[in-house]
């Protein structure tokens, strides 16, 4: 139920896309994000996309990691 | 990625040193799911507690909200929909699968939106019956925007940050792991008000690293005292959440008070339809048929512990139901039934203490 999962998107039909989820391809709404595109990646629960993760955000995490593993 | 939890673990040993005991508490099924999972407790030093608190949306449902719908399934003639583990989960040894068995339309939804999508193509009326907390309102606050006629809404949906206030007053939790999927759509900014309590708090993501990363945050700061609200999910979580789902959820919702499993009324907890969408509300419209409704108890509970592993109290082990009269297989308890309750956790992966 909490779960979401990331996706990528494939194509937008507003206020639809095609993501692909772990190579599923499934319909999903969007319109609760801001300028989502294709290449985007989304966290989808329950059919909504609820986020947008971006590649830099992931490589944040890593970075956040190195911190405080060095402290 | 291999060396870094062995990183973070000699890290979490360092830091728990000087502690006698510290309680950590999760309040994401989810987390149990990777806790169990990835075994982490046991990567974890004696004295650093973990324990699972209310994060599952379909174990804090209570029994007169499964009852309600129940009676409008026997009362009316409806296509209800709803979540597949929703559907699972029994009162007095019945469940919607049973009601589906015995020829009533229950179906089962992947989405809000496959709801909506029944109710376009046909005539009866369609009553989906919402739960989940903050992470998922946002969908079933886009549909009623959307609803035709005939299709409602049994709101059993619940705000997650007024159960995390009911919790930390008088706590004996240490330091809380915050659920990821909820603070995307409330951000950073929504656990601003907690930090008054004074129990540090880390919104974790669902990796083992995310887990173990968080504990060792909250270990540094319950040994300091500050930082109280920190952000480990920076990837998915912004300060501000997600704007546009925390409007549509305003407009469509109001709060009221609502009663959790084993947490008792939590005020303002409960995402009832608000008054510009309450035609869309179906215990509004089935209003006649819920008069003659009278809440009952389901003694095959009576010795089941969901509302005290909700509230961290027991472990599943603890309960004497669990894996004797209470399986997966045949539930009793909402926790043995949910993918993200502990019991059916501990049940899939072997305990994990």
């Amino acid at each position: 139920m909490c779960l979401a999962i990331p996706a990528k998107v494939l194509e937008i039909d507003y206020p639809f896309a095609t993501v692909s989820l772990g190579g599923a391809k499934r319909k999903v709404r969007v319109d609760l994000l801001e300028e989502v595109k294709p290449g985007d990646y989304v966290l989808v629960h329950v059919g909504l996309a609820i986020q947008k993760v971006s590649e830099e955000e992931v490589r944040e995490i890593e970075r956040l990691w190195e911190e405080l593993l060095r402290e | 990625m291999g060396g870094v939890v062995e990183r973070i673990v000699q890290k979490i040993r360092e830091e728990s040193k000087e502690f006698e005991e510290v309680k950590i508490m999760h309040l994401c099924g989810t987390h149990e799911d990777t806790v169990s999972r990835y075994n982490i407790r046991s990567l974890l030093p004696e004295n650093v507690k973990l324990l699972a608190g209310p994060g599952c949306p379909v174990c804090i449902i209570p029994d007169e909200d499964l009852q309600k719908v129940f009676h409008l399934l026997e009362k009316e003639d409806v296509i209800l929909t709803t979540f597949g583990d929703m559907a699972r989960v029994p009162f007095e040894g019945k469940s919607l699968f049973h009601y589906r068995a015995k020829g009533k339309d229950v179906r089962i939804v992947y989405s809000v939106f496959d709801a909506l999508e029944i109710a376009k193509n046909e005539s009866k009326n369609v009553v989906f019956f919402a739960i989940g907390f903050e992470t998922t309102m946002p969908s079933t606050a886009v549909a009623v925007k959307e609803a035709p006629e005939n299709f409602f809404i049994f709101s059993a949906h619940r705000f997650f940050v007024p159960a995390m206030e009911a919790l930390m007053p008088n706590s004996e939790i240490d330091g809380y792991i915050n659920p990821g999927h909820v603070s995307t759509i409330v951000g950073v900014v929504a656990y601003e008000n907690l930090t008054k309590y004074g129990i540090p708090m880390v919104i974790s993501g669902f990796e083992p690293e995310d887990v173990l990363l968080s504990i060792l945050m909250l270990l540094k700061a319950i040994k300091n005292r500050e930082p109280l609200l920190m952000n480990e999910y920076v990837r998915a979580v912004k300060y501000e959440g997600n704007v546009k789902a925390k409007e549509v959820m305003k407009e469509v919702f109001e709060a009221e008070d609502g009663s959790w499993r084993g947490l008792g009324v939590i005020p303002n907890s409960k995402a009832s339809l608000s008054k510009a969408y309450e035609d869309r509300d179906a215990e509004k419209f089935f209003e006649d048929v819920f008069e003659d409704f009278v809440p009952k108890e389901d003694k095959r509970k009576r010795n089941c512990l969901c509302g005290e592993i909700l509230k961290g109290k027991a472990f599943p082990t603890d309960c004497k139901l669990f894996m004797k009269a209470c399986t997966p297989r045949d539930p009793i308890g909402s926790c043995m039934v949910s993918f993200e309750g502990t019991c059916n956790i501990w049940a899939k992966y072997g305990k994990s203490l």
